[in-house]
Parts: C-alpha cells; structure tokens; sequence
C-alpha cells in the first residue's frame, strides 16, 4: 500500500476527480443540480453508496466467484440504494420528489460500479471503504460547484435564501433563466474542467491532430 | 392512438433522454468518437430499452403495485419497495438473454453489436427509462411506445454527437478544453437545440 489513507480520501478530490477526469458518473448527476440544497442531498447520497458499497463487496471479495461478480455487485449497491430512497422518502419527501428517478439512478452510476470494480476487489475494507468516501466526495464537489453556480446565478438564491434581489421582486438582479435549464450545466461542467486543467496541466488530453504552420508562399 | 404518437414526439425530441435528462452521460460521451461505433450503440440500446421497459411494467403491474398480487391470493402485499432492485434484475437479464439470441440466429447483428451489450446493463438511460414509466404510471401500450421512441431519441442524439466530434477534431481548441472539456460544451449546445422543440405543442 504506498498511498497513505489521508492521500486516498483527498486524490480524488483535484487530482484524480472522477468527474473531470475518469468521465464517470456524469449519468445521474447533471439534472438534480438546479438547486443547491438538492445537490447537497444528492451527493450525500452517493457518498454514502459508493463508501459502503465498496466497504461490503471488498469484505466479500474472496467469496465472489468471478464469472458472476457484477451481478453480486449490483445487488449490494441496489439493497443501498433502496435504503437511501427509503430514507429519502421517510425524512425529506419533497426532497425525494424533486430527485424523482434519480436516486435509484445511482445503481447505474459508472463511479459505484467503477470503484467496485477497480479498487474494492483487490483491497481491503477499510481501504475500499476510504477511497470510495474520496470518490464520492469528488463526485459531490464537482455537483456543489455546479448547483452553487445554477443557484445563484439562476435564481438569485442559495439554499433557497434571496442573495441577489431579483427585479421581479422590486431588486436589481436580472436572473439568467437559462442556467435553470439542462444545456448550462454541460456549460458549466465543460467550464469547470477547463478551469481544472489549466490548474493541473497535467490532466490535458493529447491532440488527435497537431496543427501545423504553413509557409506563406 | 394520437395520445402514443404525441408520446413518442416527447420521448424523441423534447424530453430527449440524453440531452434533457443526462442519462446515459459516461457512453454518450465515451463511445461517441465515431459514427459507426456510435450508431451500433445507438441500435442496441434502442432494442434494449424497447424490451425492458414494456417487460418491467408487466413486473410492476402484476407483481410489486399495491394490490398486484390479488391473482395469488395476497391482496394487501405492496412490494414497490423492491422495484429497484428488480428492475436492474431485468435488464441485466434481458440483455444477456438478447445476446445470446443474437448469437445464435443473427450472427452478423452479434458481432457488429456484441462488444456494446455488456455496457448496456450499466447504462443510465435503460434503467431511467424503466423509472421514468413507473414514475408517470404508463399503461403497457405506452410503455412499449415510450420504450421504443425514448431508445431512438437517445440513438439520434449519440449519432449526432459523433458526427460533430468526428469534424470537431480536426480544429484548433484550447489545450484546457481538448477531448472531454469541449465535448461537454458540444453537448450543450446540441441540448440547447433540442430545447427549442419544447415550444412544440401536440
């Protein structure tokens, strides 16, 4: 083990975000952060999931043959999520609606199954259980940002809470109603990994094609 | 009959899976390099969902709703509870199934589409679909033709994207937005598109 626990909780957070740079579990995530408080739930949600979904199939790991691995898989992460969704619908019922599908979207979410697949199958549970935690927590950085941004920029608000006093109501902030719809947040995450990238330039892709100059005749 | 065709509309263009719900992100973006391979996906899971999301509103309307299971004798039971992990259940099944039929009698079909079925059992759309049907209650004959239509609108949608990838890599973009940062902005702009059909009223 040459990562230290503390280097795995925080890798995935920049360095390794599996957002920006695995391109997993875009799935579910992009249509539940209009709003901030949603996020919040949401990506809760999916630290909870992917930290003891890995936890469980990494105690397991030996007893799974391998031949039928992905279907174990799935029934762990699916008795999870009907335990998130069960809660959800419990203590935040209108939370719960506004998430509609996709909670249980997050059976399908490339980071649970991802993180099964590449780490908690060869590592122990505590280690599987840390850098499932990291994942999610990456994973629910990125959807902060993004629901931070729709919120108040969409809607003059955060939490629900008036920051900007909209001109509908008397204030002077024109609320951009565009980032209320799908299309801003591929903007906005398409944006964020720009950003991250030329923080960390390592994490640029390879050019298919390299431009060359031509000499002016 | 105008109610399905006016549903299939929707499913294709205004609520188009991939472009106003994000399902089936991590595919769209990872198999959509090329037109063919993008198309190929596109195919299968369009005969994916046209089976799973009929099969799974079968399960619910006879085994989970409250009441479903009155033919057995226990009409109080409520198993919606179990839906999800049922519903996974189904696809995971129907799709190794289809690959084995696939492989058995349509050996050309297998072999253009086998490499893309696997992936479908973790596919957003599929299972957003099966959600999607039980959350707006749809009856069986709308269920197949939500199926099918929402299949088709996530295929044109993946299709399109490869044609505007496959141009888009020979441009000049910045080093910060090259592969995944420019895709994403594509995207948008393609869901912008999309967005405009939503003044359609049927």
């Amino acid at each position: 083990m040459s990562q230290t626990k503390k280097e795995m909780l925080v890798d995935p957070l920049v360095d390794n975000n599996p957002i920006t740079l695995q391109v997993l579990g875009i799935c579910s995530a992009l249509a539940v952060t209009s709003s901030l408080q949603v996020s919040i739930v949401m990506a809760l949600a999916v630290i909870f999931v992917t930290s003891f979904s890995s936890f469980f199939i990494s105690c397991l790991r030996n007893q799974i043959p391998g031949s039928i691995r992905i279907i174990v898989q799935m029934v762990i992460i699916a008795s999870l999520v009907i335990l998130v969704d069960q809660i959800l619908k419990a203590y935040a019922f209108e939370i719960s609606k506004t998430l509609s599908v996709f909670v249980g979207l997050i059976i399908t979410n490339c980071i649970v199954m991802g993180r099964a697949e590449a780490f908690a199958m060869k590592n122990p549970p505590v280690a599987s259980f840390i850098d499932g935690a990291g994942n999610g927590m990456g994973y629910g950085l990125i959807l902060l940002l993004v629901g931070f941004i729709r919120e108040l920029f969409g809607a003059g608000s955060l939490f629900g809470v008036t920051i900007l006093e909209t001109v509908n109501n008397g204030g002077w902030y024109v609320p951009n109603g565009m980032l209320l719809l799908p299309p801003s947040a591929f903007f906005i995450i398409g944006l964020i990994i720009w950003a991250f990238r030329t923080w960390k330039p390592k994490q640029v892709e390879e050019r298919e094609y390299k431009i060359q100059q031509v000499e002016a005749h | 009959m105008e109610g399905l065709i006016s549903l299939a509309v929707k499913a294709i263009f205004v609520e188009n899976l991939a472009l106003s719900f994000f399902l089936g992100m991590c595919t769209f973006i990872a198999v959509s390099k090329k037109i063919s391979t993008a198309l190929g996906l596109g195919i299968s899971v369009m005969l994916v969902q046209a089976i799973t999301v009929p099969t799974n509103n079968l399960l619910l309307t006879y085994l989970l709703k409250p009441g479903a299971l009155a033919w057995a004798g226990f009409p109080d039971v409520d198993l919606t509870f179990l839906g999800l992990i049922s519903y996974i259940g189904v696809i995971a099944a129907m799709v190794q199934i289809l690959e084995m039929i696939l492989d058995k009698y349509f050996p050309p079909l297998y072999n253009a589409l086998g490499i893309f079925l696997p992936l479908i059992t973790v596919n957003c759309a599929i299972l957003g679909g099966s959600l999607f049907m039980v959350e707006r209650d749809y009856n069986f004959a709308e269920a197949t033709t939500y199926g099918l239509s929402s299949g088709f609108g996530w295929a044109l949608a993946i299709t399109a994207m490869a044609g505007v990838r496959e141009k888009l890599k020979y441009s000049d973009i910045p080093d910060g937005l090259q592969g995944l940062g420019i895709t994403f902005i594509t995207a948008g702009l393609m869901a912008m598109a999309f967005m405009s059909f939503s003044g359609v009223k049927l």
